[in-house]
């Protein structure tokens, strides 16, 4: 496995980790505070900066690394997350993706896009945090922190003003410099210091990581000593080579925050008890049964010296405690309790915190197994299982013909293996089936994105998105989708002022829901917006030359004239109140997918477009039919009822149309033999069978076929590989016979059929 | 010897042979993927006269063309001893429907003689060379010419 590959499925497990990252924080957006959610949302962010540090992408770790801080001041509690807070992680969410995305492609991302988010995500930090300003002072910071240089007096002010922080540095305002790092470098007198204890578990050993290396980088913060606690060795013989007996005290005097101690032990926390404080309750802790073992600092920069050689060495421990002792009196003006209060509340933050890394450790392990397989394979599963299924049928068949009674052994083992056929498909197809997250919480993202364009605050509401559909649908599912949210955000919801001044609530409200509905994927997206404008949109039409100036048009049939092709040029857009962009687009687009779409409106209360998919791309369930001798299979779906017509209901209308009346509505009738020009004259309806059919826009059309020959399971081919598109014609199949069957496309039948019949309605309506 | 290598020794070209009507025509063998008897197509609508349908081919749905009419002569009565050259043109496999398949040729280029003028655009839309083999005329014809159509489609 060369390195590109391990880069590609780090990338691959980016793309999980920032589903999981947004979808953590969609969820504390709508006020989830458990604190598994945070846990699970920093999580993400730290293994992303994790992988990423490990191949270099320098951007990525960067801004990972910014984030992540924020996230930890969320982690916590010291920041609560409120929607404003969110709105920023959300805005980071995106930028770490595209940061993702760039350095998978190589693409360009806009930098100052996430230069902005890092000094936001700064700032939000250090609003709470005023000590960790260490290096830049953005705006919030200013306030917790207003003390000027090397002056600490006013700590209690600060601490005053921000009751909300349990950081117990926060009543430290730490004098620094803002000039450049260079004067920090300097033999460091200013500064706080922190006692950090440390305690390996057997597991960080075990995972490759090396005490000594840690305490090297730690003593890279600062002026530092480190006390070995070496109690917990056992006798020679009782040792477990591979065990963990030795712990640190080391106190540490740093300008760096507790955050970058912290940093440091970064990959081992989750390995090791780790406990970083101010010095300030050391030194009331003093008595603490604690041996100093002499510790060679130098030793540290040997690498290949193990942990078991390791000689806890104090290097001038003397005057650093006591240095740290007197800084940590004089620097600090609080009172004890306040300290003691704060430090309560921390460790409960941190049990809650271990406690929920507990949770996930197990909901991890319930989670269950999955693996990757490449696409290809499962297409290929698929294709052949298609295969088995077409030849058991073709098997059946030949052994009903020879075989009339249906009683022997072979009829018997026939039927069971028709069964497991049938199982064997409905497995393949569940390994393609895959929620429809991920394509709604993108969507997410971009009502987002264009919300903030067109200043308008909009929510998206998502519901259902557990509901499984197959792979190839989602993924065709993405574009039209989006051209619809943009659309609603763009033109179908109101600016806020204009929701106000309509008594609406000034934020507008998208929702977005999936969910089954018989056999099929039912998609609603619905928008509180101001709806169709009716009379702009019939006018464009009738200046498009879509429909006459006197067309006696439905509010439904209006409402899908936006649908048709050419309804609306880009440059137009915006002088319709309404929609009308692209949607012939979108509409082609579900169409290839053999799904549907419909608008229905409500001037002043928005709009709902319903789409309708097919759970999968690969099967179908069918009505077998014979028209002029050939045999056609059409889609269950589109069939609403069928009948056998009698003459007294066929009416003439027209040159050549024919309404047939159904419970005393008329509908016309479609003879399909003529559409797809199997006949040159049309058939006699009462010979025929009826199949009332629902096409997209609503309107009804019976279709008339010769006989039907029965209900089935199709396996879907592709007219297309081989050859090309024929109109009126969705797909193949092949039969039981082992002949190809044409699987009819109702609604470019009903088109076809509307196209002829439109113009004599018209020139009718004129008239009338 | 097999053929492959002997094409690949003298340089020259293994061909297809088969009959049409009472006229013979020939193509690459390498476009041809295999050779089956003639089973009823499913007719497509609103397709060329020449477009006789579709068959399954081992699951795939395989077009059929009538070389027939496709070359302009009357439409071809399929029986059962008609045969399908299935054939690969592009990205797509589409079976030709001819009377026979007569002879496999070896020839090279030397053997190839131009079209002659005629006037028909049909004829010199498809025809690459004549062949003269055995006092029999046969008519190298190039597959991909015959389907301008499709061939813009695949790529």
């Amino acid at each position: 496995m060369d390195m590109n590959e391990i880069k590609e499925i780090f990338f691959q497990e980016c793309e999980e980790q920032l589903a999981e990252l947004e979808s953590g924080l969609l969820k504390l957006n709508d006020g989830d505070r458990d604190p598994e959610t945070v846990n699970a949302v920093f999580r993400a962010v730290h293994s992303i900066k994790g992988g990423a540090g490990a191949f270099g992408l320098d951007d990525l770790v960067s801004f990972a690394h910014v984030f992540e801080t924020t996230l930890d001041c969320v982690r916590s509690n010291k920041l609560e997350p409120t929607q404003d807070v969110l709105k920023v992680m959300l805005k980071s969410a995106d930028v770490l993706a595209d940061l993702v995305s760039a350095s998978r492609d190589g693409s360009g991302v806009d930098e100052s896009r996430s230069r902005g988010l890092v000094k936001e995500l700064e700032a939000l930090a250090h609003g709470e945090m005023p000590s960790s300003s260490a290096h830049e002072a953005p705006k919030p910071a200013a306030k917790a922190a207003p003390a000027p240089k090397a002056a600490p007096a006013p700590a209690p002010a600060a601490k005053a003003e921000t009751p909300k922080p349990t950081d117990d540095s926060g009543f430290q305002p730490i004098p620094f410099s803002f000039d450049g790092f260079g004067e920090d470098e300097e033999p460091a007198i200013e500064g706080s210091v922190y006692e950090v204890s440390f305690k390996p578990r057997r597991e960080l050993y075990s995972k490759g990581n090396e005490a000594a290396l840690l305490l090297r980088d730690l003593s890279r913060l600062g002026e530092m000593s480190i006390n070995c606690d070496t109690d917990a060795l056992p006798a020679l013989d009782k040792m477990d080579p591979e065990a963990s007996y030795f712990s640190w005290k080391i106190s540490i005097r740093t300008t760096k925050s507790e955050d970058d101690i912290r940093a440091v032990f970064e990959f081992a926390e989750w390995d090791c008890d780790l406990e970083v404080k101010l010095a300030e309750e050391a030194s009331s802790n003093e008595e603490l049964p604690m041996v100093p073992v002499p510790f060679d600092l130098s030793i540290l920069d040997d690498s290949s010296a193990s942990d078991e050689d390791e000689k806890a060495v104090q290097s001038s421990a003397d005057e650093t405690v006591a240095a740290a002792v007197s800084a940590a009196e004089t620097a600090t003006s609080v009172t004890k309790a306040a300290s003691r209060a704060s430090e309560k509340k921390e460790s409960a933050a941190a049990a809650a915190a271990a406690a929920a890394q507990n949770n996930a450790a197990a909901a991890a392990a319930a989670a269950g197994q999955t693996i990757r397989v490449d696409l290809d394979r499962v297409d290929r599963l698929i294709n052949l299982v298609g295969e088995l299924v077409i030849n058991q049928a073709m098997l059946s068949q030949s052994v009903i013909e020879n075989d009339a009674t249906g009683t022997s052994a072979v009829n018997m083992g026939l039927e069971e293996l028709q069964q497991l056929t049938r199982e064997i498909q409905d497995s393949v197809m569940a390994i393609r089936a895959q929620p429809v997250k991920p394509v709604f919480q993108r969507m997410s993202r971009i009502v987002r994105e264009v919300a903030d364009m067109v200043g308008k605050s909009i929510r998206l509401v998502t519901e259902g998105e557990n509901t499984e559909v197959d792979k190839t649908v989602i993924d065709k599912l993405a574009e039209p989708l989006t051209h619809m949210i943009r659309n609603a955000v763009d033109h179908g919801i109101e600016t806020p002022e204009k929701r106000e001044a309509a008594g609406k609530n000034p934020e507008g409200t998208i929702k977005l829901t999936a969910k089954h509905r018989s056999g099929r994927i039912l998609i609603e997206l619905q928008d509180d917006g101001a709806g169709i404008n009716r009379e702009r949109v019939r006018q464009k039409a009738v200046d498009n030359d879509i429909i006459a100036a006197d067309a006696n048009l439905s509010d439904d049939e209006i409402d899908n004239l936006i649908f048709m092709a050419g309804f609306s040029t880009a440059d137009k857009i915006s002088d319709i109140s309404g929609r009308g962009v692209g949607m012939d687009v979108v509409k082609r687009s579900i169409q290839a997918l053999g799904g549907r779409i419909s608008i229905s409106s409500r001037p002043g209360h928005g709009s709902t477009f319903t789409m309708s998919l097919p759970l999968t791309l690969a099967v179908l369930d069918g009505m077998v039919v014979t028209v002029a001798g050939q045999t056609l299979v059409v889609p269950l779906t589109a069939i609403v009822e069928t009948l056998q017509p009698e003459a007294s209901a066929i009416h003439s209308f027209g040159a050549n149309q024919r309404l047939i009346s159904i419970r005393n509505s008329f509908c016309p009738l479609v003879d399909v033999g003529r559409v797809l020009n199997y006949r040159s004259t049309q058939a006699n309806p009462v010979e025929g069978v009826a199949l009332l059919v629902e096409s997209e826009g609503g309107g009804q059309r019976a279709l008339m076929v010769d006989a039907i020959q029965g209900q089935r399971q199709v396996v879907i081919k592709s007219l297309e590989a081989n050859y090309t598109h024929v109109p009126g014609i969705a797909a193949a199949t092949i039969l039981g016979d082992g002949r190809v069957a044409l699987i009819l496309d109702v609604d470019a039948v009903v088109a076809a059929s509307r196209g002829q019949s439109m113009k004599p309605e018209m020139s009718l309506a004129a008239t009338g | 010897m097999s053929y492959a290598v002997k094409s690949l020794i003298e340089g020259s070209k293994e061909l297809i042979a088969f009959r049409i009507s009472d006229q013979e025509f020939c193509v690459n063998i390498m476009s041809v993927r295999e050779i089956r008897g003639w089973t009823q197509a499913t007719p497509l609508p609103h397709a060329p006269p020449y477009v006789m349908g579709v068959i399954n081919l081992r699951g795939a749905v395989l077009p059929i063309i009538d070389l027939s009419a496709r070359l302009g002569m009357k439409d071809a009565e399929p029986t059962a001893r008609h045969v399908i050259i299935v054939s690969q043109m592009k990205t797509k496999v589409v079976g030709l429907l001819v009377e026979a398949v007569s002879d496999i040729l070896t020839i090279t280029e030397e053997n190839i003689q131009p079209v002659p003028e005629v006037s028909s655009d049909l004829e010199r839309q498809y025809a690459r060379g004549i062949l003269a083999v055995d006092k029999r005329m046969i008519c190298m014809i190039e597959l991909d010419a015959l389907f301008p159509d499709q061939e813009s489609e695949a790529a």
